[in-house]
């Protein structure tokens, strides 16, 4: 026991007399986090608040393209700049310089109007008469196409976010002129309103709370967990770059002559690399508590939970230390553990759904990331964060978490027998 | 005290041993100069002797211990002072010295008592709570031995504990290593000073190629190696003029 406190201490020592070491440990994390939440956030807020730029060409100038860009402007989502030419939009989405282009094409209004009159003169006409007499008439108007011109540059989901809006709101466009077409057809005061154009079917989107407490998710409740996970797991670059630092500077063989066991030498390392894990964490926490709101960001709310968020913490910090420990055990140099360190991390991370959500990601991905300590303390982190579940929940979670530093444990005890076995 | 029988080591991908079938008695309280040109198999005997590398064949006792058997006991029994410093550059010498102590198990105020006694001797009282960044050569040296000598060990091993150190410190090095021995330690020493073990060993073996050469007291080999007046010349006699590199 007394050379197990020897060891942690001297790794106090070192760790604390690193002091740009230490700060890179503890600021960058905090960093990464910040960054990451104002980023996202960012980007909600810029479907949410930001408009974008956008260019239109109307070719229609009909009541239709009106439409399509009264809609368009009293949208939170754009600011609409109108365009002459077709090619002047293009040259300008494709240069990055706007991110999207609409362009509305000739005779649309006249067309929408003249097939919805088709069909809707074809339906009323229709009414009382014999089931079998009714032929099926075919409008010999083509579809009409609205072009959009997007910046190669732009994200699929934001593509494809952009293009949901888009067609909403045609769909509406056309279903009012169904309307009025109707209304036309069945009354002669255009004044009189003999539809409900207000639509039925409406969202409601509920976060099942299992009779708790309401939660409400925010970016920074999905960030902080995801985060500080990948900062925690991080740990294994300094932790096993200092091992490899105690092989080239002797100090690991002198240890070798010593009667002590490899295992209370790795002890002393997890103990306060483990530290370093929770006071990490619990910066993390703080942060988001005390400084999301000062500069605008959600605040983490972590209000009960406490106890079991470090309770993770711990064993996701364990889970982390191990891994670190097993990877100095094996390199033999700096240039060995630290690309590999760093590179592992963020794979695990991938894997792990720190930025896809395992649920997205293609079923072999999936089931791999069932072997990412990341993926569990992921699951374990939002099971208290974002499902207010008990001890019991966890539990899966966490033993897998802590057996998979048993195992890597005795990997790394049983390869540095075998490697300096006498 | 040192029991070697054929000893033998071979690294994976050499052509030759480093040390060949290597028999070896060191008495009780003697000062064994192992001498050799680069790449003899020096290092390579006393990192086997002290639990560093695995034998390719032969085996070894100390003090009756076998190394196989009592790998924990016998590291208890031995210290080894290092060519390279194995320090922690970022702690003080009080620090350094304080954990190796503790990994060989001692504590409390016996283990503060030894570090300042043995600091106190090799005259670096002033500099216990200096970090050994900040040290020279010679001082690092001198904290190197401490560190391997803070358990009383039966038997030290010193890796040529004297290369890159002022005059003065490497008189007190070698007094102090005299009083160690005085006080009952045996000794296995190498180096590359020649005169240095011409005085300080009671006996000398010259090693080369993995197998020893020749062996005696300092005097007796001085005498037997017709036209030679002191130990460099016995060396150069028996492992010739011819350079020693290798990588």
């Amino acid at each position: 026991m007394h050379k197990l406190w020897a060891s942690t201490y001297k790794e106090f020592l070192l760790l604390v007399r690193d002091f740009g070491g230490l700060a890179i440990l503890f600021l960058m994390p905090l960093l990464l986090v910040i960054t990451i939440t104002l980023v996202q956030n960012d980007t909600f807020k810029t479907l949410k608040e930001t408009k974008i730029p956008i260019l239109l060409v109307d070719n229609d100038q009909g009541e239709v393209s009106k439409n399509i860009q009264e809609n368009l402007k009293n949208s939170p989502l754009f600011e609409v700049q109108i365009q002459s030419s077709e090619g002047s939009v293009k040259e300008l989405v494709q240069t990055g310089k706007y991110q999207l282009g609409i362009v509305i094409p000739e005779n649309l209004s006249k067309d929408l109007n003249l097939k919805v009159a088709e069909n809707v003169e074809g339906i009323l006409e229709k009414f009382g008469e014999e089931e079998e007499s009714i032929p099926l008439v075919k409008s010999k108007l083509k579809p009409k196409e609205i072009k959009l011109y997007f910046d190669p540059a732009t994200q699929f989901a934001f593509r494809n976010s952009i293009k949901s809006g888009i067609d909403q709101m045609v769909s509406k466009i056309e279903t009012q002129t169904i309307y009025k077409a109707f209304q036309e057809e069945l009354t002669d005061d255009p004044s009189e309103d003999i539809f409900d154009t207000e639509p039925f079917l409406l969202f409601k989107e509920i976060v099942p709370s299992d009779g708790k407490k309401e939660i409400i998710p925010n970016s920074t409740q999905h960030n902080i967990p995801a985060w500080t996970l990948f900062a925690i797991f991080f740990i294994i670059l300094p932790l096993s770059i200092n091992m490899v630092k105690e092989k080239n500077q002797g100090t690991f063989v002198r240890l070798r002559t010593h009667p002590v066991a490899y295992a209370t030498f790795l002890g002393g390392k997890t103990v306060v690399f483990l530290g370093v894990a929770l006071v990490q964490f619990a910066l993390m926490l703080l942060v988001g508590i005390y400084l999301f709101p000062w500069i605008g960001l959600p605040k983490l709310d972590v209000s009960g939970k406490l106890p079991l968020l470090f309770f993770v913490a711990f064993f996701a910090g364990l889970a982390a230390v191990g891994l670190g420990l097993l990877l100095g055990t094996i390199a033999k140099t700096q240039e060995q553990s630290a690309p590999f360190g760093a590179t592992f991390v963020v794979i695990l991370a991938a894997l792990g759904g720190v930025w896809v959500p395992v649920f997205a990601m293609p079923k072999f991905m999936q089931v791999l990331s069932n072997i990412s300590p990341m993926n569990w303390g992921l699951k374990a982190f939002y099971d208290v964060f974002l499902r207010n579940v008990g001890i019991t929940e966890l539990l899966p979670e966490i033993a897998l978490l802590f057996l998979f530093f048993v195992v890597t444990m005795v990997i790394s005890v049983v390869y540095n027998e075998r490697k300096n076995a006498v | 005290m040192i029991q070697i029988n054929k000893l033998s080591k071979k690294y994976k991908d050499a052509e030759d041993y480093s040390v060949n079938h290597l028999d070896l008695t060191i008495e009780e309280g003697a000062v064994f100069g192992l001498l050799g040109p680069n790449g003899a198999g020096k290092t390579t005997l006393i990192s086997m002797l002290s639990s560093l590398l695995k034998p390719t064949s032969g085996s070894f006792t100390i003090d009756g211990l076998n190394y196989r058997e009592h790998k924990n006991e016998l590291k208890q029994l031995i210290g080894i002072v290092p060519q390279e410093y194995a320090l922690y550059p970022s702690l003080t010498a009080y620090e350094n010295l304080s954990y190796f102590g503790s990994m060989y198990g001692l504590q409390g105020n016996s283990l503060k008592n030894t570090i300042l006694e043995h600091i106190e001797i090799l005259g670096l009282s002033k500099f216990a709570h200096k970090k050994i960044v900040n040290f020279s050569g010679g001082m690092k040296r001198r904290i190197n031995l401490i560190a391997s000598i803070l358990h009383r060990p039966k038997v030290l091993f010193l890796d040529e504990p004297t290369v890159g150190v002022d005059v003065q410190s490497k008189n007190v090095i070698m007094e102090y290593l005299g009083q160690l021995n005085a006080e009952g330690t045996t000794i296995l020493y190498t180096s590359h000073h020649l005169n240095e073990a011409e005085q300080f060993c009671t006996r000398v073996a010259i090693i080369d190629l993995g197998t020893i050469v020749c062996k005696g007291t300092p005097k007796t080999l001085i005498a037997q190696q017709e036209g030679t007046k002191n130990l460099e010349e016995v060396f150069l006699a028996q492992t010739g003029k011819a350079l020693r590199d290798h990588a």
